[in-house]
């Protein structure tokens, strides 16, 4: 009976909190038709920010994967860091889960900036940081900075440094060690961290928004995009590109399940 | 291992390369704007902070957020429970959906809101004529908040429940303990450091939500203005300065947070 009562629950929570605006989205943005939908993401504007979330999605996962397998292996196996600096870096790993992205935003902006020394120093060298595409890549690498490090630090403290320790006193070679004995141990939680980092900087919006200034067909990006729509009332046109942002959420939702249960066997 | 960082030469300058990028990415950021804020010194950081319309801001702020957390605490607790224990059709369906919030742009998570609740929608329409106001009004913020944080308490009790050992359990009725009295006494500590750690991190996410929010709330100055986005505003309005000392406040709390739960979890690992 109270069993009955309970599951009945979590599928009424289910239902409002996650199903219904799921398929309010998919229905929404087929208030006008396909001709509606197709116009909303086919405008240049909608295929431009495509386009930038794309690129921002490619560097930041590529530069994320490999900082983040590195220092995760400092932070677990390295002996020339003490064991007082490692708990503080250890911690410090996690500061951008604390930090709203708006706030994360506007430290690039105020080290960064057009006013600030450095900016004006990357200005003057013909490189423009903030409202431009580098300042975006860095505060999307800023907000997904810990999602790496935290997947593959605890794989690499169950397996310990033993077969490791053994492969490399049997004379292997040091690159020919990580991809033999750590690759295949970390592999999982590597896809995994990948995958959430995927998610996180295709949905990156804050930070993102106040580092670009969110100029259409310049610095606009999916999210940005929707926001400015909605902000301008023109909501169908919103949902397009939300769809198109959603099926790719729930694409990677699917991948998030595949991958956790290949880490578990693993 | 260590002969991959032993190395030659190149370990050196690699070694160096990645504390770098660390130190600069995450290090730097937060002194510059701990430095900024103050960088006119005391006074105008008080005043930016006293601006009424600034702490009305936080103060709005950390009241919803308690709301969702709490909100969260129950929801959590219940749904974590049923997906570990009870066995039904659709089960594991559910168990992924509980990530969604986490793979779904906050963006597309406000306007999903919004299209549900807002004035044209069959709910929105439905508490209107009641009376209640949703978006636009702080319920919206509410509802925005718990679905960003939805995530956190069930995955946070999840593994406790399963590592639990049922012995305890069916010792208790064995004792002819009732349901109810080995749920609290037996089975409810044993969820305990989970909920907290989960409430925990749901709480900070919540002040810090920006996305799903601003879409919402409407944003009116000393009714709907939540901090995050009154720091947008304050950057938008070219005053750095202001965005800078009220991000520090909301910072400060966040930090103190993160620090809670790592002392909570430290604890639970050296046991």
């Amino acid at each position: 009976m109270m069993r009955r009562i309970w599951i009945t629950l979590t599928y009424i929570v289910f239902s409002l909190l996650l199903i219904a605006p799921l398929i309010k989205i998919f229905t929404g943005s087929w208030a006008d038709g396909w001709s509606g939908f197709i116009e909303g993401i086919t405008r240049p504007q909608s295929l431009h920010a495509l386009m930038m979330t794309g690129i921002i999605v490619v560097v930041v996962t590529g530069l994320n994967t490999v900082f983040g397998i590195m220092l995760a292996m400092y932070l677990v196996r390295a002996e020339w860091i003490g064991r007082r600096m490692k708990r503080l870096l250890n911690s410090l790993v996690d500061l951008p889960f604390a930090v709203s992205p708006v706030i994360g935003g506007l430290m690039i902006v105020l080290i960064l900036g057009p006013n600030t020394i450095i900016g004006t120093l990357f200005e003057d060298a013909g490189f423009k940081i903030v409202y431009a595409l580098p300042g975006m890549i860095l505060a999307t690498l800023f907000v997904t900075f810990p999602l790496m490090v935290r997947e593959v630090m605890p794989v690499l403290q169950e397996i310990g440094a033993q077969q490791e320790e053994a492969a490399s006193t049997l004379g292997a070679y040091s690159w020919y060690t990580f991809w033999k004995v750590t690759w295949p141990s970390i592999r999982w939680g590597v896809i995994y961290g990948v995958v959430l980092t995927v998610a996180r900087s295709l949905g990156e919006f804050g930070a993102v928004l106040v580092v670009s200034g969110n100029i259409m067909n310049k610095t606009q990006t999916a999210t940005t995009l929707v926001y400015q729509d909605v902000e301008n009332f023109n909501v169908v046109a919103a949902n397009g590109v939300a769809l198109v942002l959603a099926a790719f959420s729930v694409g990677l939702l699917l991948l998030m399940e595949w991958a956790k249960k290949r880490k578990e066997v693993h | 291992m260590n002969a991959l960082f032993r190395g030659k030469g190149w370990s050196f300058g690699f070694r160096s390369a990645i504390m770098l990028y660390f130190v600069i990415l995450i290090v730097l950021p937060i002194v510059g704007i701990y430095t900024q804020s103050f960088s006119l010194g005391w006074t105008p950081f008080w005043e930016s902070v006293s601006d009424p319309l600034a702490w009305k801001a936080v103060l709005l702020t950390v009241k919803l957020a308690i709301i969702a957390t709490v909100l969260n605490m129950f929801l959590g607790t219940m749904i974590g429970w049923v997906l570990i224990r009870y066995r039904f059709p659709g089960r594991r369906l559910l168990n992924s959906l509980v990530d969604l919030p986490f793979a779904l742009p906050t963006a597309v998570g406000g306007l999903m809101i919004l299209l549900l609740l807002g004035p044209n929608s069959l709910v929105g329409g439905l508490a209107e004529r009641l009376g209640i106001e949703i978006v636009f009004h702080e319920p919206a913020i509410i509802v925005a908040m718990l679905f960003v944080t939805f995530p956190f308490v069930i995955r946070a009790i999840q593994p406790l429940l399963e590592e639990m050992d049922k012995s305890e359990e069916e010792a208790a009725y064995t004792l002819g303990a009732t349901r109810a009295k080995t749920f609290f006494s037996v089975i409810f500590p044993t969820m305990l450091p989970g909920i907290m750690s989960g409430a925990m991190l749901a709480f900070s996410r919540a002040l810090a939500e920006f996305g799903a929010v601003v879409l919402v709330a409407g944003n009116i100055p000393g009714k709907t203005l939540i901090a995050s986005v009154y720091i947008f505003g304050e950057i938008e309005s070219s005053n750095p300065q202001g965005a800078a000392a009220v991000s520090v406040l909301l910072l400060t709390l966040s930090f103190l947070i993160l620090w809670t739960v790592n002392l909570i979890q430290g604890r639970r690992s050296d046991q």
